[in-house]
């Protein structure tokens, strides 16, 4: 059966069971988009090609699929760049297919050409150039096994226009055979030995699960795991949900704005079992005091994560979900009674707080609200910053694949296209974007992708009318001289303003994110008053529709606990007992 | 510490750049490189001669290993492996000093290649020690030109 390249792209969206397809088009993939025409693959056309790539990865984490996307040659490949970072960052599995000048026109600089493999080699997991046509097939196939196995990650192909358009006489493969790449699943069975009688050795252990657990559908093994050897469990930021936050074992997440009783229960650990993790300097703060009693277990697929940061006395290099499984067979409860009494009480003493106010709202009541009002049973995804933190801190997460957030490079912009993605892999799901009055702008042109396709997301604006966690760190560490991160400064401000609030600030904030809601045909809403927070969320929870809330929070509002950079765990400021 | 490392890697455009890449993004000078098939025409075999920090070279190896198009990598122990480099180098050469430099030529079984009016060109091939002192010995009548292979190497074993 010959067909054409561009037609064998769609082959294999339909042989990978491709439902949903997000992207921009151009010159040089207009023969892809006309072969989409005869495919069942559900198309939705972004707003940018940034807002494309997010909102696959947003359907990757919240369905456990491969996210694919499309864009065309030049400036549209490099509006995914990103994304493809941000991707890889954190380990999702993105198939992207970029459009190229025809192969004889490469090197040229031929109108919207760019060298995109060159470009996106450091933040791809792989990526193709596909110079012949014949090799379609087989690139196709790796593609979507590359991104999906292992350590997943995004694959970038760049078919040039010719290739799209030549006759190829191939059949799209059935399997790979890549001699180079195969990954370990398999745990080492002494290693697993040596991490059980590790555990049973142990009085103070502690586990640390990252987003690997949550990629390796690991949950109940990890549950099941804390739960017969009585462990208590913390996760980091791309771990949220993998654990029930609100169960008694769970310390929640810690790190630089971790909880207290984490970040002690780190430090006193003699026993710190990672599990799909990678150590990232968030999380350990000074890495020589880090842990500083713990023998430490480091469970992973990618044997580069292992010892990269800190030393490990037992790794296990495989897949989380097939080594745990194993684990659970071989696991005796260990000796931590006092341990857990213990964290109990460091729990009681050092609760997350803040202090409510009456005149004005505060952005953790917000997420706060948000959590009681759905009983947790939504999934939240955040921009970046102190909106990030505290949607990390204040909803209990007891479902994986529910916190959806760029952690690894912290990119503003992501969480509305990632709403937008979930909300198409989850129809009928609560979808909620906590975001900051910034990172919101990165990407609100998605307005319109949402309100075209009926996406009800809502958009929680924290609206303090700073770049807010840069503002925090100024204010902590800088002496207040608030540079650059007012939202609100502009030509009528004095010019000596140190940016900090005062009586001759501009009334009004730019832009008016009620009106540019409405503008789109979306619902637009502002809430000021702490009582009308509640029926104002309990109101636009019921609505159908997308929604931006403009909450106005405290403008100087900090995200504690907080571990200063170049400090130790327990050397928390704020939020202290 | 020095590191030569010796990689088999798919014979295929964009992965020497992917190499590259994981020195370059590191901030890492690599002293030499060499590349060519090896007898399975699909499989190159790659030596990198590098310095820097063992801890980071090891993060590398193992991002090297990572890499879809790394079959396989080796970092040789001092003696563990044969290495070789292949220097052509072009010396200032009167009638007067050209039997003297003919003599070191001799000692050291390099090859003259080329002969001017001026100048001779010697092809010498071995190892480190061999060739830097070969250099070492040239040096005075006038060194004008220098190009290396970079250095290859292969399991003793
Ligand atoms: C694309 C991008 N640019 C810059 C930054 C640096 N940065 C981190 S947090 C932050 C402030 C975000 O402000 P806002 O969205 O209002 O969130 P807030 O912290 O106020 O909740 C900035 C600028 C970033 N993370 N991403
Ligand atoms: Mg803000």
């Amino acid at each position: 059966m010959s067909m054409t390249g561009a037609a064998m792209v769609i082959e294999c969206f339909k042989k990978e069971k491709v439902e949903v397809l997000f992207g921009y088009p151009g010159g040089t993939v207009i023969d892809i988009f006309d072969e989409l025409t005869k495919s069942k693959v559900q198309f939705f056309l972004t707003r940018h090609e940034q807002g494309a790539i997010h909102a696959a990865d947003g359907y990757a984490r919240s369905t456990g699929k491969i996210g694919v996307c499309i864009a065309t040659s030049g400036p549209g490949a490099t509006n995914l760049v990103t994304g493809l970072a941000t991707a890889s960052m954190d380990s999702i599995p993105i198939v992207a297919i970029t459009g190229q000048v025809s192969t004889a026109m490469i090197g040229n600089d031929a109108f919207q050409e760019a060298d995109v493999t060159g470009i996106t080699r450091p933040v791809t997991k792989h990526n193709y150039l596909v110079k012949d046509a014949n090799e379609l097939p087989r690139i196709l196939k790796e593609a979507f096994y590359i991104a999906f196995s292992g350590r997943p990650g995004p694959v970038v192909i760049d078919i040039p226009k010719n290739v799209q358009q030549s006759i190829i006489d191939l059949p799209y493969p059935d399997s790979v055979a890549i001699r180079s790449y195969k990954p370990t699943y398999e745990g080492h069975i002494r290693q697993i030995k040596k991490v059980a009688s590790a555990i049973s050795a142990s009085k103070k252990p502690l586990i640390y699960s990252g987003g690997g657990v949550i990629i390796s559908g690991a949950s109940n093994e990890l549950t099941e795991l804390a739960r017969k050897a009585r462990i208590p469990v913390t996760t980091t930021l791309m771990g949220l949900g993998a654990f029930p936050e609100t169960d008694e074992l769970s310390v929640e997440m810690l790190g630089m704005h971790g909880t207290a009783y984490a970040n002690f229960a780190v430090q006193e650990t003699d026993l710190l079992i990672a599990i799909g993790a990678r150590f990232d300097d968030r999380i350990t703060g000074t890495l020589s005091t880090f842990a500083p009693h713990a023998k430490v277990i480091h469970i992973d697929i990618d044997p580069t994560a292992i010892r990269k940061n800190v030393k490990v006395d037992i790794p296990v290099v495989g897949d989380v979900k097939k080594v745990l499984k194993v684990l659970n067979t071989m696991i005796e409860p260990a000796d931590s009674s006092d341990w857990l009494k213990h964290i109990s009480a460091l729990k009681k003493k050092n609760p997350l707080s803040y202090k409510k106010s009456k005149t004005v709202i505060k952005p953790q009541e917000v997420v706060e609200e948000i959590y009681d009002l759905t009983g947790g049973d939504a999934i939240v995804c955040t921009e970046v910053g102190q909106n990030q933190m505290w949607a990390a801190q204040f909803f209990k997460y007891s479902k994986p694949r529910t916190f959806l957030s760029s952690g690894g490079l912290g990119t503003m912009g992501y969480g509305f296209p990632a709403a937008i993605g979930a909300q198409i892999g989850n129809p009928g799901k609560l979808v909620f974007d906590i975001a900051g009055d910034g990172s919101i702008q990165m990407n609100i042109q998605e307005l319109a992708t949402a309100v075209i396709n009926d996406l009800p997301v809502k958009v929680i604006i924290l609206n303090n009318g700073y770049l807010g966690m840069v503002r925090q760190w100024q204010e902590l560490f800088y002496e207040k001289r608030y540079s650059g991160t007012c939202l609100s400064r502009g030509k009528v401000c004095p010019k000596g303003c140190d940016g900090r609030p005062n009586d001759k600030c501009p009334a009004n904030y730019i832009p008016d994110f009620v009106k540019v809601a409405e503008a789109y045909g979306a619902i637009g809403k502002r809430v000021v008053k702490p009582g009308d927070l509640r029926p104002v969320l309990k109101e636009i929870i019921k609505v159908k529709k997308p929604v931006f809330l403009d909450v106005k929070v405290s403008p100087e509002e900090n995200v504690f606990p907080m571990v200063p950079a170049g400090a130790s765990l327990n050397q928390m400021i704020g939020g202290l007992a | 510490m020095r590191h030569t490392i010796s990689l088999l890697v798919e014979n295929r455009f964009g992965v020497l750049a992917r190499i590259a890449g994981l020195f370059s993004g590191r901030g890492f000078n690599i002293d030499s490189l060499a590349v060519g098939e090896t007898q399975d025409p699909s499989i190159s075999r790659m030596t990198i001669v590098v310095r820097g920090d063992d801890q980071i070279l090891e993060q590398v190896k193992k991002q090297m290993n990572k890499l879809i198009d790394v079959i396989k990598v080796q970092d040789f122990a001092p003696g563990e492996s044969i290495q070789r480099e292949l220097i052509l180098v072009k010396v200032n050469a009167t009638q007067k000093t050209r039997p003297d430099i003919m003599q070191i030529v001799d000692i050291f079984r390099a090859k003259i290649v080329e002969v001017t009016a001026n100048s001779v060109t010697i092809e010498v091939t071995g190892s480190d020690e061999k060739v830097s002192s070969l250099l070492d010995l040239v040096k005075p009548f006038g060194i004008k030109d220098i190009s290396r292979t970079g250095k290859i190497a292969m399991s003793r074993k």
